[in-house]
């Protein structure tokens, strides 16, 4: 399960960041998960609570934004949105789509909260 | 516990080398402290606060790609990622082209799979350099892997370096390793819808072998229909058409690396 992997990535990453700002936990996530990407979002939140056991971000809500995909057609130039790698130009029917958008796949910010008792 | 050398390693991908049962080398992040966020400003808001970070999930790994696509390019050295569900035929592909390349360039082959040294044993049989990354649980290779492994493999400059992916349709399409050219294999006893199942990997492709064409009489496969859904997905992907068993269609291929090792 690929979710799995990533999900262990974004957890170390994540931790690392929030202990170098000297948090005492990750509350928040922000992540943009475009609708192209690969990712399954619901798969991902899954992993993401066993990848989370045990590190600051064990608490932290998963906010994910899903932008749609964007396609451009390369006979007639037109640009509309594309649920699939093989979209179909909905003007002349070409197959030359062009992916615009839809393909991100990042951690757009983190709130972390400071140590007990600082 | 690592049940080789008994140190306190738990899972991760381990590179070892056939024949040699003491060897292994474990792949750890130590010492590859080149991670960096862009960071647009901290809100101090009392207890809490937001970190605005913009990273790209798989930043890292493609950072390192780039590394390891520079450390090719500077020593001329063209690499091909080998993708494929398992048993689409990878390894036997392997073995039916790297004896004729290797009358015209030198070879290495790094193997990726969970478990075992067997096909990095069916690479050594042929008498090139090879190396096995077991990535454990792992299911794919990811950059880090492949500039720890070209580390252990004593490449020639000008070379041939082909990687062969663990099998899997998914997420090695994700992970760029800093190879020149992504090869997806698909074999005539899988759907020919595949490509639409497996999109990303198909789109990612540079190149797209479809395997088994010996097989094609008994199964109920339409290679046209195949090559159609693959060319929706991805109209820049170069198809070839072959048997690794009997070796139809392989010499074109062959012809076509040559080509492209020539351009290099
Ligand atoms: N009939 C036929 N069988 C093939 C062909 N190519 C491979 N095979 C068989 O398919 C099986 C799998 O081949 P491999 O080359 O090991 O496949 P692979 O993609 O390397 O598999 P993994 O490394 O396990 O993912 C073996 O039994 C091969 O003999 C072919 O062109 N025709
Ligand atoms: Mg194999
Ligand atoms: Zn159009
Ligand atoms: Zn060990
Ligand atoms: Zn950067
Ligand atoms: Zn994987």
């Amino acid at each position: 399960m690929h979710e799995m992997s990533i999900a262990l990535s974004i957890v170390e990453t994540l931790d690392a960041k929030a202990r170098e700002e000297g948090a005492g936990r990750i509350s928040g996530i922000d992540l943009v998960i475009g609708k192209l990407a690969g990712i399954e979002p619901e798969s991902l939140r899954f992993c993401f609570s066993a990848a989370a056991k045990g590190t600051l971000a064990e608490e932290a809500l998963l906010a994910i934004e899903e932008p749609e995909g964007l396609g451009e057609c390369g006979e007639c130039g037109i640009t509309f949105p594309v649920s699939f790698y093989y979209a179909e130009c909905p003007e002349c029917r070409s197959l030359r789509v062009k992916i615009v958008s839809g393909e991100e796949f990042v951690i757009q910010s983190i709130t972390i909260e400071d140590q007990e008792g600082e | 516990m690592c049940d080789t050398c008994g140190c306190a390693s738990e899972g991760g991908a381990v590179l070892r080398k056939p024949g040699l049962n003491d060897y292994h080398v474990h792949i750890s992040e130590s010492g590859h402290n080149h991670e960096h966020t862009h960071e647009h400003g901290h809100h101090h808001q009392g207890r809490s606060r937001t970190l605005v970070l913009e990273q790209d999930v798989l930043h890292k790994n493609n950072l390192l790609a780039e590394r390891n696509r520079g450390y090719f390019e500077a020593r001329n050295i063209f690499v091909l990622n080998l993708l494929s569900s398992p048993g689409s035929g990878k390894t036997s592909l392997l073995e039916k082209i790297i004896p004729a390349l290797q009358q015209h360039i030198p070879v290495a082959v790094i193997e990726g799979d969970q478990q075992t040294t067997n096909d990095a044993e069916r690479m050594q049989a042929l008498g090139v350099p090879v190396i096995q990354i077991n990535t454990g649980s792992g299911c794919h290779l990811d950059a880090l892997m492949i500039n720890s492994a070209v580390k252990e493999l004593e490449l020639h400059d000008n070379s041939l370096l082909c990687i062969e992916n663990v099998g899997n349709l998914v997420c090695p399409a994700m992970f760029d390793l800093g190879e020149a050219l992504k090869v997806v294999i698909i074999s005539v006893t899988e759907g020919d819808d595949k490509p639409l199942k497996y999109p990303n990997m198909f789109h990612e492709a540079d190149l797209c072998i479809l395997n088994k064409m010996d097989l094609l009489p008994y199964v109920d496969f339409d290679a046209n229909k195949c090559r159609e859904n693959a060319m929706r997905v991805n109209h820049h992907l170069e198809w070839f058409e072959v048997s690794a068993k009997t070796g139809e269609g392989v010499d074109a291929w062959q012809d076509w690396i040559k080509n492209k090792l020539k351009q290099h």
